[in-house]
């Protein structure tokens, strides 16, 4: 198994595809007909190793699908993933407990993840149980300590008796990362982490993952709509519309000289702390809401929303990514004139 | 402008059976007609309970200790339950709660819920109750075929819209809106921002603007009331605190700090270190005082006021004591 040529690339995604059929029940009692979703429809990106990659778009871009199928929670239609050189994409069981040691997801609300029964010492124990990690109790109390140190719960000792409830917002989330942190994963998958926390306490993990991710040398694949915090805390950012990747580059060249109108629709809408701004309505660059992804447009996909788009954009196949240089790729083919 | 709410040394604690949980401590601020109010601040700095006291709804085991709330001169407080069923609630005062979008019953189409609502306060045939349910959809960008849907049927958005609209249907003199766009992507979120302001300008009609994000506060608000622990510490127009001058009260500055700025490229976002504190017995002195990177020794011993420090900025701090 090699097809992993470039040692620094951690995954390889290629044309990765999840479309999902809706039960013949669901379908009917909507009194609609059976229509195939494309919730991914076809995704290529590599991470490498210790890079921290974001992917954003819209509610319903298919984001989550696609952590899902990362960490293996479903199974993709078609196309390929490779993780540290070995082909993933259709593994046997045994190998599939070991794959999902290394890759760790991060849930959105760590409260609804934890035992509320459990103390924090368990909590983190759990993994190892699940995981029938060996070792007697002091040998996991040591391996807690270590996972609570590297996420700055101090001291560890005092946290390991307490119940969730007894944690501020922050400090749960740190747990949660701990709680990952402890089977060694290299690879993190962060699904909104901290979309309905507050702006301090926000930055306050964002900063505590960055650390971390740093002492250990993690990989991250970093899942959300929030293009400040993507900007500040990504490598390298992918814009994701209706199950394909319409733009991808370095975090700075995507904010700063976006290229797809999407990808601009998408930060003209961002809000900044500043005045003057409260009596004018501001200017969207697109209507609308995103379409089903039973019903993908022909053509462009996003030339139902596009203010750029022409006749060739509905008839002429789909746009692939293109690279124009520094790994910025786009998939607009009036890139140039807008 | 025409004062039509003023909050005057409101206290509302919740009686719990670990002690008293002061959530609002001697608040207060006024709301103008045809204005939208922003209050923000950390999670627990008791801004829901601004909220639910406004509209006379506190939550179990909260209760009035002191003040007044005034709704055009007359003070909601002591009023008899009846009478604000009859003619506060909803009527003047209406509110959006957090995550009220999903908390739309799933078995009833759109319409239903919204004709029940209207038939519990407005004496009306069928038909011109459901004509006017096309007219409070209209006004919020939904088109009268929303009617018949079921809340699975909608997106987000178009929930969050159907919320507005119910709000807004017996003509409040002001809505209170706590977290309307949080959980929603920034492309919805600039929508339904939109469309608020469309429906003031429309309307006149004045909004109190919940959340934590300051930056949405710069959208949205015209004077910003900064929450911490149950106290106002800052009260501004959008120009002073979002100007070039900056907020004045440090804990308004690090809240600002903390908001991440797209088109800035920082090495690290600034925190506030630490956590807003237990109310039940918050620090002695200025209750910011353990977090502060500007405290003095006089912080510890007493609470700073609310002062005015030039024409409708107050802040509560004694480094602004000359
Ligand atoms: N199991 C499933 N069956 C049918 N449709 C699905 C399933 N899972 C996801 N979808 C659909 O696929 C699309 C993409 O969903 P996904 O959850 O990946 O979006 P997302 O980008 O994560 O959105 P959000 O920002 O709201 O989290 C949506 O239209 C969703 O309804
Ligand atoms: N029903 C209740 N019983 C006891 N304490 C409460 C209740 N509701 C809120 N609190 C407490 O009051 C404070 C303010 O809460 P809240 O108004 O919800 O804050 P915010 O909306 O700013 O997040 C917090 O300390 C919270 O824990
Ligand atoms: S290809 Fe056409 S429709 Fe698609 S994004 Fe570019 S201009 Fe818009
Ligand atoms: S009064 Fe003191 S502790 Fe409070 S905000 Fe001002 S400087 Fe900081
Ligand atoms: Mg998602
Ligand atoms: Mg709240």
């Amino acid at each position: 198994m090699s097809e992993n040529k470039n040692p620094e690339v951690l995954l390889k995604v290629e044309n990765l595809k999840k479309h999902f059929t809706p039960h013949m029940g669901l379908a009917a009692s909507l009194g609609k007909a059976r229509k195939v979703i494309k919730a991914v429809d076809g995704i290529t990106f590599d991470i490498k190793k210790g890079e921290i990659f974001a992917l954003i778009g819209e509610s319903g871009s298919g984001k989550t699908t696609t952590g899902k199928l990362v960490m293996k929670l479903i199974e993709p239609t078609s196309g390929t993933m490779v993780f540290d050189g070995e082909d993933v994409t259709s593994i046997a069981k045994k190998q599939l407990e070991a794959y999902r040691r290394k890759v760790q997801m991060i849930f959105q609300d760590p409260y609804a993840s934890m035992n509320p029964r459990f103390k924090i010492r368990d909590v983190l124990e759990e993994p190892l149980s699940i995981h029938r990690i060996e070792g007697d109790r002091a040998r996991h109390d040591e391996m807690i300590v270590k996972a609570l140190e590297e996420v700055k719960i101090t001291p560890p000792e005092e946290f390991m008796t307490r119940f969730p409830h007894m944690l501020s917002g922050g400090q749960r989330q740190r747990v949660a990362t701990a709680r990952t942190l402890i089977l060694n994963p290299k690879m993190l998958v962060a699904d909104e982490p901290v979309s309905m926390i507050d702006l301090s306490t926000r930055a306050e993990i964002l900063h505590m993952m960055k650390d971390v991710q740093r002492d250990l040398g993690l990989t991250y694949l970093y899942i959300t709509h929030d293009l400040s915090t993507a900007r500040y805390f990504a490598d390298r950012i992918a814009v994701m519309y209706l199950g394909r990747i319409v733009e991808m580059g370095p975090a700075d060249m995507i904010i700063d000289k976006p290229l797809h109108p999407y990808t601009k629709a998408l930060i003209d809408a961002v809000p900044e702390p500043e005045s003057g701004k409260v009596d004018v309505i501001k200017e969207l660059p697109i209507s609308g809401e995103i379409p089903s992804p039973a019903n993908i447009p022909a053509g462009c996909r996003f030339h139902t929303r596009c203010p750029y788009a022409t006749d060739e954009c509905k008839t002429l196949p789909e746009p692939e990514l293109e690279d124009i240089g520094g790994g910025h790729m786009h998939a607009c083919r009036r890139w140039k004139e807008i | 402008m025409d004062k039509i709410l003023e909050v005057k040394n409101l206290k509302l604690y919740y009686h719990t059976s670990k002690g008293v949980v002061k959530a609002l401590d001697d608040v207060t601020f006024d709301l103008y007609k045809g204005e939208t109010l922003g209050l923000v601040g950390e999670s627990g700095c008791g801004k829901t309970t601004t909220g639910t006291a406004l509209l006379r709804m506190p939550t179990a085991p909260g209760r009035y200790d002191g003040g007044q709330i005034l709704i055009d001169g007359r003070d909601i407080i002591p009023l008899p339950e009846k009478e604000v069923r009859k003619n506060v609630r909803w009527e003047e005062v209406a509110m959006v709660f957090q995550g009220a979008m999903n908390c739309l019953t799933p078995v009833y189409t759109i319409g239903k819920q919204m004709l029940e609502t209207l038939q519990e306060h407005r004496d009306m045939e069928k038909e011109q109750a459901e004509e006017l349910i096309r007219e409070y959809l209209g006004l919020v960008g939904l088109p009268g075929e929303v009617m018949k849907r079921y809340p699975h049927e909608l997106s987000g958005g178009m929930k969050q819209r159907v919320v507005i609209a119910t709000a807004l249907f017996l003509k409040p003199k002001f809505v209170i809106l706590d977290e309307p766009t949080t959980a929603l992507d920034v492309i919805v979120q600039a929508q339904i921002i939109n469309l608020l302001k469309k429906l003031k300008k429309t309307f006149d009609l004045s909004f109190i603007f919940i959340t934590h994000d300051l930056a949405l506060e710069a959208e949205v608000a015209d004077r910003i009331c900064v929450m911490y622990a149950g106290k106002i510490a800052e009260l501004g127009t959008n120009a002073q605190i979002f100007g070039k001058q900056g907020p004045m009260h440090p804990y308004t500055e690090k809240l600002l700090a903390a908001t991440p700025r797209l088109h800035r490229k920082v090495e690290s976002l600034s925190f506030i270190p630490g956590t807003p504190p237990d109310l039940i017995d918050p620090p002695k002195g200025c209750r910011f005082n353990p977090r502060c990177h500007k405290v003095m020794d006089r912080c510890y011993v007493e609470e700073p006021p609310l002062k005015e420090v030039e024409p409708g900025h107050m802040v509560a701090c004694w480094r602004l004591e000359k």
